[in-house]
């Protein structure tokens, strides 16, 4: 029986395929079912799950045939994992029990209230967090609605001057971590920023009727130019492959075009639309970053203070179980519209044409986008080039590269792990896709919306009390002070940060296997591939790119992620993200800029392939 | 009186590529007319051209004496009141059954829309499924859908684009039978595109052939597969082969399984030049002109045979060497190779002229 050598990727007899790149950005695992044209082949094991013996030549024992298998390394993978399938079948389970742990843990805290505690929020922080979570989460949700939609519009349906620059430049503004445009826009329009004060010298006017930043509104303008793209993302999505037939069926049932879009695509769109826009609520109930910059006080931050401010364990985690109730709420709404959007899907038919606009409307169209793409981007980017450059000389020392040390450390761990377990648990969701594997791996994926600053606290919590017991265990069986075991160690850190960014990397890498079909391993089989050569030859390949992807996207969520690092690392464990709170906190924008550069540059990375995938 | 709809020689090309070349047809109302063609032959893009999704380049479309298309001018298609319905359907997929066939009556009042919508329900036998959506419904179901809707503002005209090719089928032959049905029942002039000449036999009154951008044949079934007129046509509509033959005389021509007789090409003319006698030709032989017959002492080997229940398609290798098929009926099984008799069974002559070596 011939057998497939792994040389050549071609000799594999699976050209690697073009990767497509997960939907996945900034923390946020856009889903799969959000693009209307995923592939959905569901990944059933194989029925005839084939055990391959080699040596074994029509029946009788071939012993050449074994030596040559086992030397060039085929021995049976399909017998392996046949027997080792009942430890393969545990792990969505082990990982759902890591998102469970501490969201139960944190929920606990809800249905028990200490009293004096719960008192002591009441009458003092809560009615204001409630007021303030309340109008951020409005307000953001309604401003990144209108400007993602009506971008999303505009390149995607409309001609106008520099339509296809701006298609994918309007994604751009992902790259920069929320709080860095914050800071950005602290800096620069605060009373004694550069722009008022030039405008003082101008105008010698003392400029009383400059609306103050650090506001409410201040906030939501910030995190809206930070978190449109994902409404953006969706809504464009929507529109382009809504194509051109059903804007037809509705031509030729009487309708003009214009009417089309209002009766027709806009409602058709609305899953993708509300999508997006729950993608961006996520983002802002998570954030701390910003909030914590602009002095706003949210939930995020209220558990911060109550950790490192109050020292009150059980205030933080009765802050984080309220804001997790929030939080699922939202969950809820989102998966609603998910399935939504499964069953809006349509079938990809031609494009439509662009309905070209000219004069000055197309103008303003462009002038539109340039006005989004240079507040949301470019402003900041030229602010913090300038800000780098000040202090490049004296910032750029043996301290700066120890934060960019940690975080480069921190992210390579946490990316090894969160890749290694998505892979692990998409492999094992797919020998047994059982309702109960299926709901483990939903619940696995739920972590992503789950704030870094909950997660902290829910982390912490049962680690500390492992902690003590275990150290009560050596204490009466050896008379050993253990002191802290787990608490404070990297173990703790990267625990939280796989518990959370595991939707990132499951998902490019779960939409990868999705295309391995169970009859592309039967016909690997077929062909006399044993088993690690089909991982070798044919998985491989076909799951690299999206392995890649998940990769990146990982690490560079890690390397931005603030609250988690802040509240879980172990002491002088500093890195970027820090480094960037604890400048901000005093108000030293120049300081902080030097690190954001480095987020800004990490940041960028996945945004290219993306923009390329996406714009090809 | 006017037909409802006319096609007066007209041209569309993509870029360079002439698709569509000096194409005319007409249709009277309540007709429902089919163009049949091999894919890529330009019916759908006559489809889109009537319905006002492309221009056409020259020439004119009208409907009911109304341009609606010529060189310089295109009416939008939402101003035609010409139903489509799309290959694959386009069913509003955010919207039920109802809103869906609802869709194109926003003129009409309340209740007047929900008495159509009933109606029109009723007519495709969709009555019990009004709120459900199109994920929900099977193929066959969405099918009737897409009709209900294209059909509920009782367009002038009806636009089938392959409606049947998502289906399967045996689905297939029974719709488009109850498609007929329902078109003549609403007294709907339409015109069908699709490439399966079963399904243009069962709707259409009238088919064009086309290819290569062109109408090869507008005529009624039995005549595209008994009347053919040309190679194409006779080639593409149902199965058979060509056997050299020579003219003995305006009404006979001769083959190697005998004599056929018949007017010669049926449309022949006095000054016809393919008539004289002694003309080589290339005479069309159906499965159904070659009769099995035990008796007869003009035997040909069994090359091939398809058993197809009530028949056996035989092909066979005559004694000179030439390919026929035969149709016989299924108890007559005979093995490869064997020899079977056969006679020559026709009433008319369809010959063309020997194509250039």
């Amino acid at each position: 029986m011939p057998r497939p050598r792994c040389g050549a990727a071609s000799r594999c007899g699976v050209a690697p395929s073009s990767g497509r790149y997960g939907y996945a950005l900034r923390g946020r695992a856009v889903p799969r079912s959000a693009l209307p044209c995923t592939p959905k082949t569901a990944h059933s094991t194989p029925s005839n799950c084939r055990i391959q013996v080699n040596g074994v030549k029509d029946g009788t024992l071939d012993p050449t045939a074994n030596s040559a298998g086992t030397r060039n390394g085929f021995f049976s993978f399909s017998a392996f994992t046949y027997r080792a399938s009942s430890g393969w079948r545990l792990i969505p389970f082990l990982v759902a029990a890591l998102v469970l742990i501490p969201v139960g843990t944190v929920m606990s805290s809800l249905f028990a209230p200490t009293g004096d505690v719960w008192q002591h929020l009441v009458e003092t922080t809560l009615s204001d967090l409630l007021i303030n979570t309340f109008w951020l989460a409005l307000g953001v949700s309604a401003g990144a609605t209108l400007l993602g939609v009506s971008l999303a519009w505009f390149t995607a349906v409309c001609e106008f001057p520099g339509r296809k620059f701006f298609s994918w430049a309007l994604f751009l503004p992902l790259a920069i971590p929320a709080y860095v445009t914050a800071f950005v826009a602290l800096g620069l329009f605060d009373y004694i920023g550069p722009v008022q004060t030039a405008l003082r010298a101008w105008l010698k006017s003392d400029l009383s009727w400059f609306p103050d930043v650090r506001s409410r509104l201040g906030v939501i303008i910030v995190m809206v130019l930070a978190f449109y793209p994902y409404v953006y993302l969706l809504a464009r999505n929507a529109f382009i492959t809504q194509g051109k037939r059903s804007l037809e069926a509705a031509q030729s049932l009487g309708f003009s075009r214009t009417q089309g879009f209002f009766k027709l695509t806009l409602p058709m769109a609305r899953p993708w639309i509300a999508g997006g826009t729950m993608l961006a609520l996520m983002e802002t109930l998570a954030d701390f970053g910003t909030v914590a910059v602009f002095n706003y006080d949210t939930f995020t931050t209220a558990i911060y203070k109550a950790w490192f401010a109050m020292f009150s364990l059980p205030a933080a985690s009765q802050l984080a179980s309220l804001l997790i109730v929030i939080v699922f709420a939202i969950i809820i709404l989102e998966q609603h519209f998910r399935s939504r959007m499964r069953y809006a899907e349509t079938r990809q038919s031609a494009r439509a044409d662009r309905i070209p606009i000219s004069g000055w409307r197309a103008w303003m169209i462009a002038g539109f986008a340039s006005g989004t793409l240079f507040f949301a981007f470019l402003l900041p980017v030229m602010q913090l080039s300038i800000w780098a450059t000040h202090v490049f000389a004296r910032d750029f020392d043996q301290r700066y590269l120890e934060f960019l040390w940690h975080s480069v450390l921190l992210s390579v761990f946490a990316t090894a792990l969160t890749c290694t377990v998505a892979l692990l648990m998409v492999y094992a969701a797919r020998r047994h896709s059982d309702p109960a594997t299926r709901a483990a791996v939903h619940i696995s994926t739920v972590g992503y919306a789950l704030p870094g600053a909950v997660l902290a606290v829910g982390v912490f919590i049962p680690i500390a009390w492992l902690d003590n017991w275990l150290g009560e265990i050596a204490m009466q069986l050896f008379h050993i002070e253990t002191g802290l075991l787990i608490q404070g160690t990297l173990a703790t850190m990267l625990l939280a940060y796989m518990t959370r960014f595991l939707a990132v990397s499951h998902s490019p890498i779960d939409s990868a296997m999705q295309r391995i079909t169970s009859s592309i391993d039967e016909a690997a089989v077929g062909l006399g591939s044993s088993g690690w050569a089909t991982l070798r030859c044919v998985h491989l390949p076909i799951l690299k790119s999206g392995i890649f992807t998940a990769a990146t996207l990982v690490f560079v969520d890690v390397m931005k992620e603030m609250p988690i690092t802040l509240m879980t690392r172990p002491f002088g464990w500093d890195t970027l993200a820090v480094r960037i709170f604890e400048m901000t906190s005093e108000g030293e924008w120049e300081q902080a800029a030097l690190p954001a550069v480095a987020l800004v540059l990490a940041g960028l990375l996945p945004l290219i392939f993306f923009v390329r995938q996406t714009e090809r | 009186m006017n037909p409802l709809l006319e096609l007066r020689d007209i041209r569309h090309a993509y870029g360079t590529q002439t698709v569509v070349n000096n194409l005319s047809l007409k249709l009277e109302k309540g007709a429902i007319g089919c163009l049949l063609g091999p894919s890529g032959c330009g019916k759908t893009t006559v489809l889109r051209c009537i319905a006002g999704f492309e221009p056409v380049s020259a020439g004119e479309i009208s409907v009911n004496g109304a341009v609606m298309s010529n060189a310089g001018f295109c009416l939008p298609p939402e101003r035609r009141h010409i139903g489509m319905v799309f290959q694959d359907y386009a069913l509003f997929p955010h919207l039920t059954v109802q809103a869906n066939i609802g869709f194109g009556l926003h003129r009409m009042q309340k209740a007047e829309r929900a008495a159509r919508v009933g109606e029109m329900l009723k007519t495709v036998g969709l009555a019990e499924v009004p709120d459900k959506y199109p994920h929900q419904l099977s193929g066959g179901q969405q099918q009737r859908v897409a009709l209900a809707r294209a059909l509920a503002p009782r367009p002038d005209l009806l636009l089938l684009d392959e409606p049947f090719s998502n289906l399967d089928v045996t689905l297939r032959g029974r719709l488009s039978l109850e498609v007929r049905d329902i078109l003549k029942n609403q007294n709907a002039t339409a015109i069908l595109v699709t490439h399966d000449q079963d399904e243009a036999f069962a709707i259409a009154d009238e088919i064009g052939v086309m290819h290569q951008g062109e109408i090869q044949q507008w005529d009624v079934a039995y005549n595209l597969y008994h009347r053919p007129a040309n190679r194409f046509v006779a080639n593409f509509i149902g199965q058979g082969v060509f056997l050299p033959g020579k003219i003995l005389d305006s009404q006979h021509v001769e083959i190697e399984l005998g004599t056929l007789a018949g007017d010669l090409p049926h449309q022949c003319t006095p000054d016809c030049q393919l008539c004289r006698e002694g003309n080589a030709v290339d005479v069309l032989i159906r499965p159904d002109d070659i009769v099995h017959d035990d008796d007869s002492p003009l035997r040909a080997a069994v090359v091939h045979k398809a058993f197809r229940g009530a028949d056996i398609m035989y092909t066979l290798r005559l004694p000179g060497g030439g390919i026929a098929l035969s149709l016989v009926p299924s108890h007559h099984n005979h093995a490869i190779g064997e020899k079977i008799g056969i006679r020559l069974e026709t009433d008319h002559v369809v010959a063309f002229r020997q194509s250039a070596p």
